[in-house]
């Protein structure tokens, strides 16, 4: 396992913490992209360029845009 | 040192658990839901990979280098976007508690009226 | 059982559940030693059997093409469920003009949208050949129509969409993916055989029922986004609606 890896793998262990230690909604929306972007570095140096791509095009997006309505929603009441 | 991928995995799977277990908020959960859905990507991923090998994508490299294995990723591929239209799924769920019962607390949720 | 008793018990099963993981974990292969035959086998076979580069999109759409069926059932399944919990009747003169008002910001993104449009189109075709295909394209191709919702306004993103539009581009994108394997299936052969000319590898018509596969996967995964979108967005467009 080379060193890039274990860098890769580090970063998405913190930001899957950071993720779940967010109590703030629109802070998570921001951490939950960021997240998306470690896991596509990950699966990138995993020599996965279609998981990645994947992963790139839904986490900057597709999910995103969902959890945005959700939260002007939640809070329009 | 060459498990750590595997414990990476589990980490993941525990740290998005313990999301679930003590959310404040229905969105919240949703996005610990994924965060546990990510761990099974990544021990996919890594049960699939080769040392000192490449991409199994033939267009530049000539027929035969080492390459990882192509079937996980064909299944992780499909997943995550599948994954995220379930999720989806459940943040319009989420919104429609948030319309009819006034809050997305999961605490406050527990009794059922009526 | 009071909150704190809740996460004491947690942190207790937790410990236990990871500790079990762990150890099956230290019973797989280690890291970057892959034991198993059946991903070598594909990775020689697949360029010259099936004539495409990009090994990943043979097995999605032919060798595990069946799988792939169940996961498109899912999507499909998945968008009819959130049309189903946020649809309802709506008065549409209740929409909201949210209409950007800067001239630059409108030009640019209506611009870019088009753009990122050829741009999905391009990584739908190049599947067989390069990273890509019918799933990562489907998904560029919908984040095509939300930019534009995001530069413009709500009415010019509901214009571009009409309702029938995506329900049919859903159903023909998941009714091309079954009717080719029952065609393979009336050919004498199983389920999703590859049954085309299977072209030159290296090239856009290449593999077959592949590339016929993945333009389908690519239009319903696409429609299946839009929907989402647009459920998500009417309802924020309605509500915020001054009534």
């Amino acid at each position: 396992m080379i060193p890039l890896q274990a860098v890769a793998m580090g970063f998405v262990a913190a930001g899957a913490l950071a993720v779940v230690l967010s109590r703030d909604l629109v802070r998570l929306t921001m951490l939950s992209s960021l997240y998306a972007l470690t896991l596509v570095v990950l699966f990138l140096v995993f020599q996965a360029p279609d998981v990645a791509l994947s992963e790139l095009v839904v986490g900057a997006v597709g999910f995103p845009l969902a959890i945005v309505v959700a939260i002007v929603l939640e809070r329009g009441r | 040192m060459s498990y750590l991928p595997y414990a990476l995995a589990v980490w993941l799977f525990v740290v998005g658990l313990y999301g679930v277990v003590t959310s404040r908020s229905l969105i919240h959960l949703v996005v610990c839901l994924t965060v546990m859905q990510s761990s099974t990507y990544v021990l996919l991923l890594s049960i699939g990979y080769v040392n000192r090998a490449t991409a199994p994508i033939f267009a530049d490299v000539p027929r035969g280098t080492r390459a990882v294995d192509p079937v996980v990723q064909a299944l992780t591929l499909t997943d995550v976007v599948v994954g995220v239209a379930v999720a989806a799924l459940l943040l319009a769920l989420s919104m429609q508690v948030q319309k009819h019962l006034g809050t997305t607390d999961p605490d406050e949720l527990q009794q059922m009226h009526g | 059982m009071t909150r704190q008793a809740r996460i004491g018990l947690f942190a207790v099963s937790a410990a236990g559940l990871a500790a079990l993981m762990l150890w099956g974990a230290s019973g797989l292969p280690s890291f970057g030693h892959y034991r198993g035959p059946y991903g070598q086998i594909v990775n020689h076979v697949a360029p010259s059997e099936r004539h495409v580069t990009n090994v990943v999109t043979a097995v999605v759409f032919d060798y595990r093409g069946v799988d792939t069926l169940g996961e498109e059932f899912i999507l499909f399944a998945a968008a009819m469920g959130v049309a189903l919990l946020l649809r309802e009747v709506r008065d549409p003169r209740a929409r909201r003009n949210d209409r950007v008002s800067s001239d630059a910001v409108r030009l640019a993104g209506v611009g870019f949208a088009a753009g990122l449009f050829v741009l999905g189109l391009s990584v739908v075709a190049h599947g067989p050949i390069t990273p890509g295909g019918g799933f990562q394209g489907g998904v560029v191709l919908a984040s095509a129509f939300a930019l534009v919702y995001l530069a413009g306004d709500y009415r010019s993103y509901r214009k571009l969409t009409p309702s029938f539009g995506i329900d049919l581009a859903k159903g023909t994108g998941l009714g091309v993916f079954t009717v080719v394997g029952i065609v393979s299936l009336l050919l004498g052969t199983a389920y999703l055989h590859n049954f085309g000319p299977l072209g030159t590898a290296g090239t856009l018509a290449s593999g077959g029922t592949i590339s016929i596969l993945n333009i389908a996967t690519g239009l319903e995964v696409m429609a299946a986004f839009v929907l989402l979108f647009t459920e998500f967005l009417e309802e924020l467009a309605v509500t915020r609606a001054p009534r």
